[in-house]
């Protein structure tokens, strides 16, 4: 439970982290990145490629199917460094996807449709959620039907990760007297995307309407009902956006402390302060405890029963110290970091997106309490 | 020696020490007379003084052996402050003489041992300390008043520092000693705290006369030595992982468990403070993983800052969770020393009593404002507040 992978983390792991650093701090310029946020469709596709090239898109996709066949600690690591810089890329939804896919689909559905998702050619994401506060399954509207040997759906998904830029949906629909995932197209007849301006402008959002949209028989994912799938592809979500949050806390702390050490006020560098010094000693803790929780939920993502706890566990701890830290890091910045030119914004919106995004805290502290037995 | 050489000395003689005195039927005090005899008892003390002059990462070897052997381990928590903090003093400060003399008895539990550091005038500002030695021939004579001293009532010897020179600056002046508790002009009162109870004393010396050869280390070296008492401190209190569950949680969750009240809102303050509670937990695993590695990182720091703000808001949470009882004090108050010993406190202790008791926790072994100075300061680099009495000769420092 405890044991491997350690949480001390591989050579190979270091040297991973220090390729994805070093490639964001060259291509993925924090203006560009504020100015994709003011689109509706940020996504820096120059980083993608490059991404792409160093086959970490699909790291966690088995060989087999063209990936790198690596652990998911392997791409903790990649989500870790990504959080850190808030470069818009769509990776969360195609690991997100192709998750699923693993999950629920045949071997001729994995063989076809993973291999342009593991290169990076095709953007996926899960459409699974219709309003605000439900949970897939619950009272779901999107329904498919059988018709001609194939299939019609109907419905709309909301908040869907990256729709704005995805080529690929993975759609949650009423089938079967059970909740089945289809694979549909972008450019599938009777498919539209409409643009949700989003709180977080470095992940786009987007709504996602099927008008009877009419689909082949083998785009019904495993041919069957696969709630497990659907639950297994969001908790591999909740994983990778807590170590975005690790990331991008660890970001904030050390913006703030670099700002403390160098603006003086009273004579004094504002860190010797201890209203501020004391700030930071609190965001240090929250940050430390982020990345034992994250690190702990990547490496027990292949034991469910561990995973039980140790995932809705990374919701509930990375969630509030990223929300504290960013906030805390605005504050110490005062004026300057309430301004648009300055990047703590991106962070502070990243963190409070991210706590919302696949689930409700709440809702992940019922599960965990239903996995402590409380 | 190699360190695989090292594991295969030490390991040998833990077998021997096992298969010589089988704990099951040998006497604690004779198993640990045994142990410190055997070099068993700090492993990286030189031979002779209860060590084989290995490196200290072979402790957690020892220690593991010992307990799956269900040898006697419990001196190392009852004696704490001998065992866990003095012991590293005379290794370090000490002479051979001294050596000699006080380990093998503190281990084996014939002598039990205090820390005299705070006063009343000297609490986080530890080295502002005015108790006074001055000298007399071959002795000292000291006087003064100190304070939340563990165990001074049970001890025999006490670690204690005091001010040899005013006219030093503060961390200069300064004269460690072990002092004979029972030595003439040494008073000792309970110190009755928020609980009733008394688990600390106060600790009055008039002329109270010390030989020279119980002075730790060079005169005006007392800074120096205390701060190798208060560093062996933070490695006694930080740094045990322990099992999910542990402690106030588990008895957080046990309250829930038996309220039955199944009110959504306390459920979920529960959980959430379960998991911050358990990220301490793993972020303590993470540090001891990394330090095992060769890379030890923040991590390693953070620990006792997060217990005490996260074991005063637990215990604070399952009193309210226990409704209107939550205004009763099962074992009512009385005005007496603790009667049961640091491994039974918290079994016995009721929740409510364990929350008046938490108060302690961000204010002894340094509060958590100078925990968050340290952080702020040493792990985090951000320069210190401008200090005013740094230069200053002890004797003109402010002071109330």
């Amino acid at each position: 439970m405890d044991s491997s992978p350690s949480f001390t983390r591989t050579e190979e792991q270091i040297m991973l982290a220090r390729t994805v650093r070093e490639l964001l701090e060259t291509h993925s310029d924090p203006d560009d990145i504020r100015e994709m946020s003011l689109t509706l469709d940020a996504f820096d596709r120059d980083t993608w490629r490059n991404l792409a090239e160093m086959g970490v898109i699909g790291l966690h996709v088995p060989e087999v199917y063209g990936g790198a066949g690596y652990g998911f600690v392997e791409m903790a690591v990649v989500f870790e460094e990504l959080g850190r810089r808030v470069t818009p890329v769509p990776l969360v939804s195609s690991f997100v996807a192709s998750t699923a896919i693993l999950a629920a689909a045949t071997e001729e559905q994995r063989s076809s449709l993973l291999p342009s998702v593991a290169s990076g050619d095709v953007v996926a994401t899960l459409a699974v959620f219709e309003d605000a506060h439900g949970q897939p399954g619950d009272s779901m509207t999107t329904t498919a039907t059988r018709r001609d040997g194939g299939w019609v759906l109907t419905g709309s998904k909301r908040f869907v990760t990256d729709a704005p830029v995805a080529d690929l949906f993975i759609v949650a629909a009423n089938v079967d007297g059970g909740v089945g995932l289809f694979a549909v197209s972008v450019d599938n007849e009777g498919v539209s995307v409409e643009p949700v301006p989003s709180l977080d402008g470095t992940r786009p959002l987007g709504t996602v309407t099927l008008s009877a949209a009419p689909l082949g028989t083998d785009a019904y994912l495993g041919g069957q009902p696969s709630p497990n799938a659907i639950r297994e592809a969001l908790d591999a979500g909740v994983v990778a956006l807590a170590q975005e949050q690790v990331g991008g806390a660890q970001r904030c702390l050390e913006m703030s402390v670099e700002y403390a050490q160098s603006r003086y006020q009273f004579g004094r560098a504002i860190g010797s302060f201890q209203a501020i010094k004391h700030m930071c000693a609190n965001m240090l803790v929250a940050v430390e405890h982020a990345k034992s929780v994250a690190w702990h939920a990547a490496r027990s993502l292949d034991d469910p029963e561990e995973a039980l706890i140790a995932v809705p566990l990374a919701k509930s701890v990375c969630s509030d110290a990223y929300l504290l830290v960013a906030g805390d890091a605005i504050q110490i910045h005062g004026g300057i970091g309430f301004t648009w030119e300055h990047d703590a914004h991106l962070y502070f919106k990243r963190a409070k997106s991210t706590s919302l995004l696949f689930g409700s805290l709440g809702a992940y502290r019922d599960r965990l309490g239903d996995a402590l037995g409380a | 020696m190699t360190e695989h050489r090292e594991q295969t000395v030490v390991a040998d003689a833990i077998d021997r020490l096992i298969d010589s005195y089988p704990p099951a039927t040998t006497e604690a005090k004779v198993f640990w007379g045994a142990q410190f005899d055997a070099g068993l008892a700090w492993v990286d003390f030189p031979e002779g003084h209860g060590g084989l002059g290995v490196s200290p990462k072979h402790r957690e070897m020892v220690q593991r052996h010992l307990v799956e052997a269900d040898a006697p381990t419990w001196n190392r928590t009852a004696n704490v402050l001998g065992i866990g903090m003095g012991a590293g003093v005379l290794a370090a400060h000490g002479t051979d003489e001294q050596r000699m003399r006080w380990l093998r008895p503190m281990f084996t539990m014939d002598d039990i041992w205090c820390q005299l550091f705070s006063e009343p005038g000297a609490g986080s500002d530890v080295a502002g300390l005015s108790t006074r030695a001055e000298r007399d021939g071959d002795e000292w004579i000291v006087n003064g008043q100190k304070v939340w001293t563990t165990l001074a009532h049970l001890a025999k010897w006490g670690l204690l520092v005091t001010r040899t020179d005013p006219d030093q600056p503060k961390h200069k002046g300064m004269t460690y000693f072990v002092v004979d508790m029972e030595a003439e002009g040494v008073e000792i009162l309970p110190l009755y705290q928020i609980t009733g109870e008394a688990e600390f004393n106060e600790v009055f010396f008039s002329d109270t006369r010390i030989p020279d050869d119980q002075r730790i280390d060079d005169v005006g070296a007392g800074w120096r030595v205390a701060m190798t008492t208060l560093m062996n401190e933070r490695v006694a209190i930080g740094g045990n992982p322990v099992p999910r569950n542990h402690g106030a949680i588990g008895v957080a969750m046990d309250t829930w468990a038996s309220s039955g009240t199944g009110d959504q809102a306390t459920r979920r303050e529960l959980v959430r403070l379960w998991g911050e509670v358990e990220a301490m937990r793993l972020t303590t695993l993470r540090a001891s993983e990394n330090m095992k590695a060769g890379v030890p990182g923040p991590e390693g720091s953070t620990g006792k800052l997060a217990w005490a703000d996260l074991n005063k808001e637990v215990t604070s949470f399952t009193v309210s969770m226990l409704g209107l009882e939550g205004a009763t004090i099962p074992e009512g108050y009385a005005l007496e020393a603790t009667t049961y010993d640091t491994r039974e406190i918290e079994r016995v202790m009721s929740p409510q009593r364990h929350f008046l008791r938490s108060r302690a926790n961000s204010i002894e072994g340094g509060t958590s404002e100078i925990m968050r100075n340290i952080l702020g300061e040493r792990v985090l680099g951000l320069p210190g507040e401008p200090r005013v009495d740094k230069d200053l000769p002890w004797k003109e420092v402010p002071r109330g």
